[in-house]
Parts: structure tokens; sequence; C-alpha cells
């Protein structure tokens, strides 16, 4: 008798809780951020309909500050799929001109917590999947694997469903949506080797590659549209050459770069499990409202 | 561990080494990583049993704790710990800011790490008296639980109810972990007093076997490394008897072919296929399968995955099935073997865990989910309550928060079963509050009612259809709901009479009335005003059966309830006519002089008064009695159901 390995178990569990949302939201909605969490869940949405295209349209909630690279990759990965992409600017940030080095959370706060609410109600999804993974961050470790958000798109850590088997509890009352969490119980070391074992396309900035780069306020970043860079720091930082590489993609003031030589995705395991700071180090956002800061952040309407 | 080696030489802080794998041949790592097996368990015990401590642990020395985190740890452990200056692993699995300040966990956290043969998720469940709930969460998908016992304390009150439940659930595989063996000098009497009591208990509710280990999740004995402080002790350590233990999905591989369908894959008219996941045996291409509960056959003719078809699918998988012919197949379907397929009933008896604030209400109509099922059901009044801390069973008219009884069930479509003891996944399941859609109970199916079993329908020749086209009519209830003195009976008695007039045939159902006869037994309890409402609406249906516009007036106060006679009726054919007098208006008028008495505490359970008015969210009719005339509301009403009909 077969007996399945957890990448496998893993790989059933989250193609079953996609396809429970299909078959009783009204209107899914896949978020896709182009980092290596969304390549997997998108993967697994396409295992989970095969032959046919996930019943659902993948939505970026956009800042305009992502790197191109990850524009390519997000309009690649949509054709491949057949699913259909929906970009979302929240009008108000664009118009403002809200930008990572200037306006600090804000950037968070408008472009993605604020449009990502924005986007929902327009469109009136009242799924949503999102990539996030409960070892990533304390709060998240509680989080249910169905999430529900008020009206206000509010999160209740108090008031959670439990859950209980493999049963999901997808009721809710109008204008009330979920937010699901497909791949929950994977952790980092997962992500990756499943991207490695199904060769799952993600964008290059994951591996080292000599690149660009200015030091700002004590990280490293890299030199993607230094014009711009220019234009709302009032000088143009001194630029070199480095190889370097990133451990998580966000908006790219955003998501220091680190120096590494490693160039395939074995290597990059490596990388990860030699190194000895978390993942999310990276990100500036867990470091606000002291160690509280991501459940602050959730109860606010961020993913 | 393989993964790290711990070195606590010099008394220092501990040093990791890293595998050396990692760094010399990461392909051969990925390669071992990649055929790990997968074990879910959960540890429970009292508050201060140590339970954060030991998870702590276990992430620690498999280094599922980076170096900032660890820095944050240090920090935070010299401020709220509560091992003085040394780290408080506690501290690195306590989530959410209000537990933190607490000091206990509140709800169920997943945590992983690995070692060299597995992947764990362990579910740390919280020990406190009230969270009976999130315990049974986290048992539900447990392949094996440690129960944590302070070794200073013995075998609590908490002990046996934390043992309970995971027997309850179906954890087959226990570890009684001895904790804290530190603070007792590593005595061998005290650990076989502990596993001689323990196993008293655990043999008198029937668990089979356990396996005991004394351990200091503080000091690290016993967890990863045999301890030098209990040479007496010859058993595994608990990493090296995690890595070994049988996991659930291996038993369950052996089982009859089963799965839930929850997805029928159509995208174009040459491709149907159907999916799900295993939820205990095998199929292969060839294999003669069984679809309930409409009990049709087919052969499968190939399973499909976006990696190619399948020879075969294991518990476990999520697949999509094609059969060789078009048999009727849908979400809530069970594909089964042949030969060998799962039972149907709609009366049970299960056991039920109650997780809502809201008590359970005997009677009323829940949503049932069940693997892909989803049916409307309702539970009957316990048979008794289980006190989890003595195993005594109570007499009891409900269920509260945290409470667990045993009930019968029954559901208003046929359900697709197995004994929760035979299978987890066609046994399990969940209730639905219709009102706020909150899950209020979990459930596990004992068995079917004998009656269910042999009460049949039995087909009739002249059926609704004719009946009513004898009539020239097409039958419905107009339900009529408002509080006491709103003008029900005022109003249908017009309605009636407009309706006789034009030749139709109707019934007018008074609450009143029907009290003097049929519903006689019944009182004003929640539970006996459900029974009311039940009973009427089947006497409804029977009534559109041979044809009828029925017409009741029943105060019907309960949201559910009126919801519970909409689904037993045909789409369409049920109209709520919301009578809304506000309540001041309604008492003014006092007919009965039925509000003075509630006032006067004389008359209990009064709609309004002491006992809610739930109004309709969105009945087919609303009549505003402070603006429109008994007269005038009644033409509306008729002109809806017959431009309607």
């Amino acid at each position: 008798m077969k007996t399945l390995t957890h990448l496998e178990r893993l790989e059933a569990e989250s193609i079953h809780i996609i396809r429970e949302v299909v078959a009783e939201a009204e209107r899914p909605v896949m978020l896709y951020s182009v980092g290596k969490d969304s390549a997997v869940m998108l993967h697994l949405a396409r295992k989970a309909f095969y032959p046919s295209p996930p019943p659902f349209p993948l939505l970026h909630v956009d800042t305009t500050w992502k790197f191109k690279a990850m524009y390519e990759l997000r309009d690649k990965m949509a054709e491949m799929s057949g699913m259909d992409l929906l970009v979302y600017h929240n009008p108000e940030a664009q118009e403002k001109g809200i930008n990572p080095f200037e306006h600090g959370s804000l950037h968070t706060d408008m472009w993605k917590t604020e449009g990502l609410k924005q986007a929902l109600d327009k469109y009136g999804f009242d799924a949503a999947f999102g990539g996030a993974r409960r070892d990533e961050e304390k709060s998240r470790a509680k989080e249910r694997i169905f999430s529900f958000r008020t009206q206000s798109h509010g999160w209740d850590p108090k008031n959670q469903r439990p859950e209980l088997w493999n049963i999901y509890n997808a009721k809710k009352a109008k204008g009330e949506s979920i937010r699901v969490f497909p791949i929950s119980n994977w952790t980092e070391l997962d992500v990756w080797q499943y991207i490695h074992l199904n060769d799952i396309p993600i964008v290059p900035l994951y591996f080292s590659d000599k690149r660009p780069t200015f030091e700002w306020e004590g990280g490293l970043f890299m030199a993607d549209d230094m014009d711009r860079i220019e234009k709302i720091l009032g000088y143009r930082p001194e630029t070199k050459e480095r190889s370097i590489r990133f451990r998580t993609l966000g908006c790219f003031p955003l998501t220091g770069a680190v120096e590494s030589e490693a160039k395939t995705l074995p290597e990059v395991i490596q990388e990860t499990l030699l190194t000895t700071t978390s993942e999310r180090q990276g990100r500036v956002i867990d470091k606000d409202a002291g160690g509280a800061g991501m459940e602050v952040k959730k109860q606010q309407g961020y993913f | 561990m393989a993964d790290t080696d711990i070195k606590t030489e010099n008394d220092g802080e501990p040093k990791y080494v890293v595998d050396s794998l990692i760094a010399e041949d990461i392909d051969e790592y990925l390669k071992q990583h990649e055929h790990k097996t997968m074990l879910r368990f959960i540890t429970c015990g009292s508050v201060d049993d140590g339970k954060s401590t030991l998870i702590g642990r276990l992430l620690y020395d498999s280094k599922m704790i980076f170096e900032d985190q660890l820095d944050a740890l240090s920090a935070d452990s010299k401020k709220v710990g509560t091992q003085g200056q040394e780290i408080d692993f506690a501290l690195l699995v306590d989530g959410l800011a209000a537990e933190r300040e607490q000091g206990i966990t509140i709800d169920v956290a997943y945590r992983f790490f690995n070692t060299e043969k597995r992947k764990f998720i362990v579910a740390d469940c919280p020990g406190h008296e009230q969270y009976t709930r999130n315990m049974v969460t986290g048992a539900s998908s447990a392949d094996l639980a440690v129960i944590l016992i302070d070794a200073r304390k013995g075998v609590l009150v908490q002990t046996r109810r934390h043992s309970y439940i995971c027997h309850l659930l179906g954890v087959k595989n226990i570890v009684l972990a001895v904790n804290k063996m530190d603070l007792v000098d590593y005595k061998q009497e005290v650990f076989d007093k502990i596993v001689a009591d323990y196993t008293e208990f655990a043999n008198s509710i029937g668990i089979e076997s356990f396996a005991a280990m004394p351990i200091s999740g503080f000091k690290g004995d016993n967890i990863t490394t045999p301890s030098d402080n209990t040479p007496w002790y010859k058993g595994p350590t608990l990493v090296d008897h995690l890595e070994t233990v049988e996991v659930l999905s291996s038993a369950d591989a052996e089982k009859p072919f089963r799965m839930p369908v929850q997805w029928v894959n159509r995208p174009n008219l040459d491709f149907r296929g159907f999916s799900g996941l295993v939820a205990t045996g095998e199929v292969k291409p060839g294999d003669q399968i069984r679809v309930l509960p409409s009990g049709k056959t087919s052969t499968v003719s190939k399973i499909v995955t976006f990696d190619g078809e399948l020879e075969q699918a294991v518990a476990g998988q999520s697949v999509t099935v094609c059969f060789e012919d078009e048999i009727d197949c849908s979400r809530g379907s069970v594909i089964s073997v042949a030969d060998n397929p799962p039972q149907t009933a709609d009366q049970f008896e299960a056991t039920i865990v109650w997780m809502a604030d809201d008590a359970m209400v005997a009677g009323r109509a829940y949503w049932l989910k069940l693997g892909t099922q989803m049916v409307s059901a309702t539970v009957q009044e316990p048979k008794y309550e289980v006190n989890v801390n003595t195993m005594e069973h109570l007499a009891a008219k409900t269920l509260e928060l945290n409470s667990i009884g045993v009930a019968e069930i029954s559901t208003d479509k046929q359900v697709v079963f197995e004994p929760y003891g035979e299978n987890r996944a066609l046994g399990g399941f969940i209730l639905i509050d219709k009102m706020t859609n909150a899950t209020v109970a979990a459930g596990m199916l004992n068995f079917s009612l004998r009656r269910s079993q042999n009460v049949h329908w039995q087909a009739l020749d002249i059926g609704r259809k004719q009946h009513a086209a004898l009539k020239n009519q097409a039958p419905a209830v107009l339900w009529f709901t408002g509080l006491s003195g709103s003008g029900k009976s005022t109003i249908a008695n017009l309605v009636e009479k407009k309706l006789h007039r034009m030749n139709r045939h109707t019934f007018l159902l008074d609450g009143d009335n029907v009290r003097h006869g049929l519903n006689k037994d019944l009182g004003f309890t929640e539970s006996d005003r459900i029974e009311n409402i039940r009973r009427v609406g089947e006497v409804s249906k029977l009534m559109t059966d041979a044809g009828l516009i029925v017409i009741t007036a029943f105060i019907s106060p309960f949201q559910a309830d009126r919801e519970m006679v909409r689904s037993m009726l045909p789409e369409g054919e049920f109209f709520e006519v919301f009578i809304d007098t506000p309540l001041k208006v309604a008492e003014s008028r006092d007919v009965k002089g039925l509000y003075k008495k509630a006032r006067a505490g004389e008359l209990k359970n009064f709609t309004g008064i002491d006992s809610p008015y739930e109004a309709p969210r969105s009945p087919e009719i609303r009549i505003d009695t402070t603006k429109l005339s008994p007269e005038e509301a009644a033409t509306l009403i008729v002109d809806t159901l017959l431009g309607d009909a």
C-alpha cells in the first residue's frame, strides 16, 4: 500500500479546500501577488480543476511599485492558466502619489489594505483565496483556513468558527466575505520544494544574479526604476553592481535584497535553511506596533 | 533529531549545528525531505503543564526558530517570561496579544517542524477549563495525542477530560508525557505511580493502549535524546516515538473505497469527471463502483489529474474520476466500491459537542454538513449529557457551550454515512445555525435508527398535481406571523372569506384552535413552540398535497422555524405574511388581556415581553397595520397570492 508523502498530502488537502470554495461560494477570486506562495497556490488551483481552467479570475491588487520582472511573470501566468486577470489600483493612492519612500506604512495601508477592500467590493467577490501560511508569523498560526470578514472587512480573532476534520462552513450573510488560505499548513521549505518538484515558474529575482543596487537607510535595494526613485528622493543614489537575490518579493523599496550566490532552486533552499533570520524579517510591516504588528493590520482588513 | 544537534556543554546558551547534509549535499537532503511522511498531533494539558514550553522546545530543537526570533524571545523572556532569566519557550507559541497578557493560550494554534523522517503539524490545544471546543477541533484531525501531566500533580480532572475527548474523537495513538520530571528529581516511583493511575482510568473509558514517557520540556529530557537523568526508562524518546508511530491515513487506505464528490468537472461535452478527495480505500480504472444515495453502478474508466492519468488513487489523494456510463452523480454523492457500499438513512443517534454560546434548541432545524453533503437536520432532546470529568451520564434538556451529549437527529434527506468509529470522513459532521451561520456543534454519527430503515415512502397514484387540478387552483400556504394582538387572525379571516367568494378551496389553521386539539400536549417553552410550528407545517403540507390554499395564523416568532416550514414545501408555495404591528400598538389593543398578564409575570415566555420576536428578513408580503385597514390588507394579500400564483 502506497503511503503518501507529506507534500502529496498537503497538495491533496489544498486542492480539497480550493474545490470546496468553488462549490459553495458565489463569486470566488484568487489573490495573486506574483510571489512564490502565490505561484504554488495558482499551481494547486490548476491541478484542482484540470482539465477545466480554474473557474475564477486572478486579482492583483497592485501598488505600481512592483519589480518589472514581477509584472512580466504575472501576465505570462494568467495566460498560461487560461484565467482572467484583474488588476486593481486604488485611485486615491494613485492620485495622491502614495509611495513607499515618503509615506512609510501609509503606502501599505492605502495601496494594499484599502485597495484590496475596494477591489473586493467593486467586483462583489464573496470568497478570496490568499497565499498566507501559518508558519509565517505568530498571529497567523491561529487563523482558520476559512477566515470570515465582516461587511467592513474586519477580522475578529476572538470569534472564529471552529474547523473540524476537513469540513468547512462557508455559509455567510449577504455582504460578508471569506478569506481562504489553502496553503495554511505549508512551511517555507514545503513551498520551495514543491516549486522545485513541479517546476513552477517563479520570478527570476528569487535567484542570484549580478544586479545594479543602491543602499538606502541601511538596507540594500535593487535599482529597478531609478528615474522614478530620483524624482521622489530628490537625488540619484549611487548604484553598484552586486550579486543579489530576494527572499521575499513585495514593493521594491520595502523589500530588501540579500547578497547571495544562490543561482538554482536547490541552492536557494540550501541558503534558506542555513540562514539564521526569519523570512519576514526583510519586511518592514511586522515591526510596526510592537510584536502585535500583523494582528493589528489584520483586524483592519490587511490580508 | 537529525536536522540539528543540540549542544549544551559548558552550561552555555544552546548552540546549533545544522544538519551537515544541508551544507554538503543539498540535493540529497531534498530527496530525503521529499520522501517524508506527515503526522498530525495535538498536545493537551492543563494550564501549567508546560505544553507551550514543550512545543517551543520541539520547534527550537528542529531549528524552526530563527536568530531574530530568538533575540526577540530572549528580550520577551526577561520582560514577561515566567522562567526568570532563562528562555521561556512558551512565549514562542502564545500568539495573540490578548493571550500573551493573560498568559494562557485560548485558541488552537498550529505549528510545524521536521525531523529526518517526518513533517509534523502540531495543534496546540488550550488546557483551560472552558475550551473543550478547541480541543475537539484539534483532535478531529489528529493522528496522535500527547497528554501532558505535571509530574508533581499526577492525573488530574483535566487529564481525564482530555483523554476522554481524544478517545471520543477517535485518536488511536495516545502518548502520556509525564512532564517536569526535573522538579521531582527524576524519581521512578513518581513516574510509575502516575502511569498506574492513568492505566486504571484509561482502561475504564476504553483506551486500549498508550505510550508513557518521563520528560522535561524545559530541560529537554527524553525529547530528542535519551536522558541520562532517567537511566531506569528504556522506552523511546518522544521524537523517536512520533517518528515511527503509524499514521492514521495509512489505516484509512486499508478500508473499502469511498470518495465524497465535491464538484462535477465538465469543461466540454466530451468530458464529465467527478472531483473529490479519496476518503478511504483505493480505486483503479476498471473497478466497479456504486454512487450513493442513488445506488446506480458503473465502471471507472479513468482517473484524471493535472500530472497525467493514474493507475491507482488511494486515501488522501485529490483526484477526478470518470465513469464508463452516464449515471447521475453530483456534489454530495458518495462514490463507493460497488459490492460494499456505505448505508443511507435519515435518522441517527449521534454524539454531539456543543460549541456555541447559545444552547442547543431541541426540535430546531440546523444545517448539517457531513463530507460534501448539506442537509437540514433537527436534534431531539438529548438522551443524556456526559460529565466530561467523571464520564457520568446526566439527564439533560439541552446542550450548553462545551457540553457533550448523545441525542437523536433526523434529516430532511437521506444521508450517506458510516459510523464515526469506522470512518471519520463519513461519520463526522458539523451543525450550522441557519440564522447566524455559525458552526454551533460537532457531531459523530453512532448508528442509524431502525425505524428510518424500515419506514419507506409509499408511492400513490393520485398525487398533489391531480388534487390541485381538480380544484383548478395552485396550492399555497399563506403563513401569517406577528406579535400577539397584531391582527393576524382578523386579517386571515378576511382573506379566507375573500378567497372563498372567489371559489377557492381554502382552510384556515388558527393558533389557538390548533392548541385545543392536535397540539394540546404542548406548552410554551422554546422546544414546544418549535414542535407546535413543525406539526402545523406538516399539516399544512398535507393540505397543500390535497390541493388546498392554507392560511395559518400563528405568532411563530422564530425565523428558523418559519424557514423550516418553508423548506417542507415546494419552491414558490410558501408565502410569509408579516403582520407588522409595533409592540406598543399590539400591547395597547390587548384584546385577550394577555399582555397585562405577561407584564404582571403571570404568563411566562410571552413573545415581545420575555421571549423574543424575530421579524422576517424578507417576507413575501409585509402588512403595516398602522397604515392599512384590515380590509385593505386582505385585498393586498389576495392580489399578491393570485398575481403570483
